[in-house]
């Protein structure tokens, strides 16, 4: 871009990637959207799309925003990325097309209806454990362990060595930020759990009959090498575990500091699922994807060149007053349907349903089981790049 | 604008309004019509705003892509030759008439 496009738009100093920013995102991204639906950030010296007409304008456009430039800072034009690109989430169409149909094969809602006994009785065993205890750390004790034992079961990766999927994935994610120094730690951090990663894409590892071992036959059958079979079995251990991990935890927490909306969900268990979903739109765990034009195009009035990055706060999108009552609200009853937090487009989350289960087998255990919910000490925020999560939530729970 | 009629499971009719560009499932939504869920938000993953469409406009529709097509194999209620994602299905005005039926059940 030039500098004269530049003064045709707004332009802001804050810095998305500041601690600061990132413990308490959302009054700066209020700022920001308010500035306008594109300002440009000028210390990361990018775009910042911040409402959520212009966020769901720009994912479903993927002729003019690409996701093969990276969809995080770097630009894979100009720059190395860190690993192997994604054949799903850093390609365009047609390579992108036919990816997206080999995992999709394995991941429709027949697979997904198949996985609800499970993991609904996983869940319940869980929290049965849970509730004996009386209080717990949610993230290590449910949030991690649920998606770690059901979910990794199901996708077929041994026991041993299964944390090495939190790890992976939120370097993964630390990655699609600046190469700052929390990127150089979880770089460092993470060579190990990178490695089992990287093992365990291929077939050799994978329990015959799993989600990962179908989709390596999958991508076979589809025309794909082996090698790109176990890169697509990559974007199931990099994306399906650690998301789901940190949406879960954050509903929880959501639902400890608001006992109207447990009380709610108490009453009424099948709310589980719309409660999961709402929690997804308040406490968005991606908050932020990038895209890069194609072409120069307008949007929302601004003039972007040819090679522009865009960072879509897609945390933004869901709580934009323009699209949502009462945004900052966490209501379990409302319909979160049309949040940006699986994305939207051709890159829609493929696991979406798979994490819809999740958390609706979680939320309506613990609606079953327990009386009351409540804070039993400080939760401890990660400050990370991309993800919006808990380390540590201590809560406390009375059987009903 | 195109007259939309959504047919519920037990012969309940609703015609409807629909401006140009909209898609069936979104139309549904926003009206209060039920029967369609839409949980995916419109991005052809739930199968959860299944319909038939009446024959006579079957034609008229965009074809089926490859997504679309596994996905109403996948859906909860029975496949039959007119079935469509209402979430693919965009209204326009070659549309003004639409009759879509929607399915005992979408989940
Ligand atoms: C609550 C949990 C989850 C959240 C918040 C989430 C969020 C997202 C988002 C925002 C995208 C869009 C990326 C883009 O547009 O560039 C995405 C894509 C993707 N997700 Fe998820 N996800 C979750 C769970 C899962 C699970 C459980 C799986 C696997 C089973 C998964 C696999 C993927 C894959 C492979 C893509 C890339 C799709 C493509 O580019 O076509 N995700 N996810
Ligand atoms: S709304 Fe989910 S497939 Fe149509």
């Amino acid at each position: 871009m030039s500098v004269l496009d530049a003064a045709a738009a707004p332009v802001s100093d804050l810095d998305p990637y500041a601690e600061e920013f990132l413990r308490d995102p959302y009054p700066r991204q209020q700022q920001l959207r308010e500035a306008g639906a594109v300002v440009w950030l000028s210390r990361h010296r990018l775009w910042a799309v911040t409402r959520h007409e212009e966020v769901d304008t720009v994912l479903r456009d993927p002729q003019t925003y690409c996701s093969s430039r990276g969809v995080g800072l770097a630009d894979f034009a100009r720059e190395t990325p860190w690993r192997p690109p994604s054949l799903l989430l850093e390609a365009d169409p047609p390579q992108h097309t036919a990816a997206r149909h080999a995992i999709t094969a394995v991941l429709g809602p027949r697979t997904v209806r198949e996985m609800r006994q499970a993991f609904e009785s996983r869940a319940q065993q869980l929290v049965e454990e849970l509730v004996r205890g009386g209080s717990f750390d949610a993230i290590h004790d449910l949030a991690e362990r649920f998606p770690l034992t059901a979910m990794s079961d199901q996708i077929g990766v041994p026991q041993d060595g299964r944390e090495h999927l939190l790890v992976y994935g939120a370097l993964a994610f630390q990655a699609f930020g600046p190469r700052n120094e929390r990127t150089e730690r979880s770089l460092r951090e993470g060579e190990q759990a990178a490695a089992w990663v990287a093992e365990h894409t291929r077939l050799s590892e994978l329990r015959p009959g799993g989600l990962g071992a179908r989709i390596h036959a999958s991508a076979v059958e589809h025309g794909f090498s082996e090698q790109h079979a176990e890169l697509l079995v990559r974007s199931v251990l990099t994306a399906g575990i650690d998301t789901t991990v940190i949406a879960i935890g954050n509903a929880l927490w959501l639902l400890a500091r608001h006992p109207e909306q447990w009380a709610a969900l108490r009453d009424d268990p099948s709310l589980a699922r719309t409660a999961f979903e709402e929690g997804i739109r308040v406490e968005t765990p991606i908050q932020v994807f990038c895209r890069t034009t194609t072409r120069a195009v307008q949007l929302a009035g601004v003039p972007l060149a040819e090679g522009d990055k865009l960072l879509l706060l897609l945390a933004g999108a869901n709580r934009d007053p323009r699209r949502w009552e009462d945004p900052e609200r966490f209501e379990i009853r409302r319909s979160a349907s049309g949040h940006v937090g699986f994305g939207a487009g051709i890159h829609a989350c493929v696991g979406q349903m798979i994490a819809r289960l999740e958390g609706e087998a979680v939320l309506s255990a613990l609606a079953a089981r327990v009386q009351t919910l409540e804070p039993a000490g400080e939760p401890r925020r990660l400050i990370h790049n991309t993800l919006r999560a808990l380390s540590s939530l201590p809560l406390r729970v009375v059987a009903r | 604008m195109a007259l939309v009629t959504y047919i519920a499971a037990d012969g309940r009719a609703t015609a409807v309004e629909l401006p140009a560009g909209t898609t069936v499932k979104d139309g549904a939504l926003q009206n209060g019509v039920e029967g369609i869920i839409g949980e995916c938000g419109g991005n052809a993953m739930c199968a959860t705003c299944h319909v038939y469409v009446d024959d006579h406009w079957l034609a008229r529709l965009a074809v089926i892509e490859e997504v679309e097509d596994a996905l109403l194999d996948d859906a909860v209620s029975p496949r039959r030759h007119n079935s469509r994602l209402g979430c693919q299905i965009r209204i326009s005005d070659a549309l003004d008439g639409l009759v879509v039926r929607m399915p005992e059940a979408q989940e």
